[in-house]
């Protein structure tokens, strides 16, 4: 065998697995959103773009493009926002510090959604004792933040890790000339290490929105979408249309618009960043 | 004195609800409406029942083959990508670069016909292929920036000793790479301990649930048991309690190993 076929054979095995689970499943879910298709009926036949024609008029969807956009805006800023000081409180830190601040970041978010939804509880929650007269979960006004805040509290970590890398990447003699000249710690920080840290902000809110996105898991188990559909993003609806309502033909359909929302984003942040020199 | 309590004030936030789940564990249920416990109980934790040890080992079995299937078909792909003259390997690299910002509800329904279509669906080897969607891209990242940072004279040297480029990658670059390796499997590891959507949409019995389906199903007869919910949080949180002790360096390094170089 050439070389060349032997580094083709060596790929080939991860290319067929993301071929298989990845790619194709992606372009099957297209077919699929052309089709009328309920699972229990055992009905599947072509029905042109009128699932496209009925996603734009279904208010649902619209009203969940709404609600993840709103999510993922206002996650993402307090994540960055949150995630700067914590970055800086970090550098200092040492180890321990550094595995504390990273454990939410790995408990499953199902778990830490079931967590919060304790904290959250009206009856015995701990936020209840602080504040008795707020009903976390029953108002669709503050469910939805009670489910940013679990986001804040799980990727924060992720995101201060990002910032940390990129303030160890600034070199100590930048900060030092800085300092000489006669600068503040804060103005330093400010006036030296955020410009330079621009490039791992952007990054991390890169990374982090497309994640955000496409939320599922924590508000599934805290609140699977309600108050009055408060807190239905594109995830939940799309899932409920799949597997509580059996409806493959539209549910893929609102996959497919989910995808294609993410793509769009990507390729806008992909712009952002390719802007700068 | 500032710089202490910033630290306070983040442990607090980070750590204390896991601390009040760990406190409601062994809260005593005719004690919940006092302000704190008097005394401390094991009855939450005697309360679970097999069905969730049963979770505990689905979750292992499918996290552990995850990894072992991630690693092994990665290694090889990462090294072709890496050392070898393989066409299309930027093309391989921003597909799984893509593919892992993939929402996974847009490959759900397929995923579901497929599986069931391969008596596959509510089977834990039938979750393993999906959980690749995002395992693979990471594991491939993450060893391909590794064995690109190992010296090509490596390679050559072995091709000038007579290894054809399979035998250099098995007897020369793999021996190498086991810290790579580990940074990957730990993470791997992690995230598919930590899946919910797939598990919850192909997995149907109970007891092949996983611990992400068990906790966001945990239903109690009458009432929400509580008590019960945070034994098994406390059970599920564990395991990654211990990684992140143990592996906080490898696991920072290999989250931001990709961020900081591209």
């Amino acid at each position: 065998m050439s070389p060349r076929r032997q580094a083709a054979a060596l790929a080939a095995p991860a290319v067929a697995i993301l071929g298989g689970v990845a790619a194709a499943p992606v372009l099957f879910a297209a077919w699929l959103s052309l089709h009328r298709s309920i699972l229990v009926f055992h009905e599947q036949r072509f029905a042109g773009l009128s699932n496209y024609r009925f996603l734009l008029g279904d208010e649902r969807f619209w009203s969940a493009l709404g609600t993840t956009a709103y999510f993922t805006a206002l996650a993402v800023a307090a994540e960055l926002l949150l995630g700067l000081p914590v970055a800086v409180l970090l550098q200092r830190g040492g180890g321990l510090l550094r595995a504390a601040v990273l454990l939410p970041w790995a408990v499953p978010t199902a778990v830490s959604a079931r967590m919060w939804a304790w904290l959250y509880n009206p009856d015995y929650g701990l936020f209840h004792r602080i504040l008795p007269a707020v009903d976390w979960l029953g108002s669709p006004r503050t469910a939805l933040h009670a489910a940013i805040l679990i986001d804040v509290w799980k990727t924060t970590p992720f995101v201060a890790l990002l910032l940390l890398a990129g303030l160890q990447a600034i070199p100590g003699e930048v900060l030092k000339a800085a300092r000489v000249d006669g600068a503040s710690p804060a103005r330093a920080f400010f006036s030296v290490s955020l410009p330079l840290l621009k490039p791992a902000i952007l990054l991390a809110a890169l990374f982090r929105s497309l994640d955000a996105f496409r939320v599922f898991d924590a508000i599934y188990v805290l609140t699977e979408g309600g108050p009055a559909n408060a807190t239905e993003t594109l995830s939940i609806h799309a899932y409920k249309t799949l597997m509580r309502s059996g409806d493959f033909g539209y549910g893929s359909t609102l996959s497919v618009a989910t995808f294609a929302c993410v793509v769009a984003l990507g390729v806008l942040w992909l712009r952002v960043l390719g802007k700068r020199p | 004195m500032k710089r202490a309590l910033g630290t306070l004030a983040v442990l607090a936030f980070f750590l204390g609800p896991l601390a009040w789940q760990a406190l409601t564990s062994v809260w005593p249920e005719a004690e919940l409406t006092r302000p704190l416990p008097r005394s401390f109980t094991l009855a939450s934790y005697a309360g679970l029942h097999g069905t969730f040890a049963r979770a505990v080992l689905n979750s292992l079995v499918v996290a552990a083959g995850t990894t072992a299937l991630c690693l092994s078909v990665g290694a090889s792909a990462a090294f072709a990508i890496a050392k070898l003259d393989l066409p299309g390997k930027r093309l391989l690299l921003g597909g799984a670069l893509a593919i892992s910002m993939f929402p996974p509800i847009a490959t759900v329904s397929p995923l579901y016909l497929a599986l069931r279509a391969l008596h596959l669906r509510d089977t834990l080897a039938g979750l393993v292929l999906p959980y690749a969607t995002f395992a693979l891209p990471l594991t491939l990242w993450l060893l391909t920036s590794f064995f690109r940072e190992l010296p090509d004279e490596l390679y050559r040297a072995a091709r000038v000793d007579g290894c054809t480029p399979w035998q250099a990658f098995v007897h020369v670059f793999l021996p190498l790479s086991w810290p790579a390796l580990a940074t990957s499997a730990i993470l791997v590891f992690i995230f598919s301990w930590n899946e919910l959507l797939y598990a919850l949409t192909f997995l149907s019995t109970p007891e092949r649930r996983t611990i992400p389906v068990a906790i966001a199903l945990f239903a109690g007869e009458h009432v929400e048991p509580w008590g019960q919910i945070a034994a098994a949080s406390v059970i599920a949180t564990l395991p990654l309690a211990l990684l992140t002790l143990f592996f906080q360096r490898r696991i920072v390094s290999g989250l931001t190993a990709g961020a900081v170089k591209e």
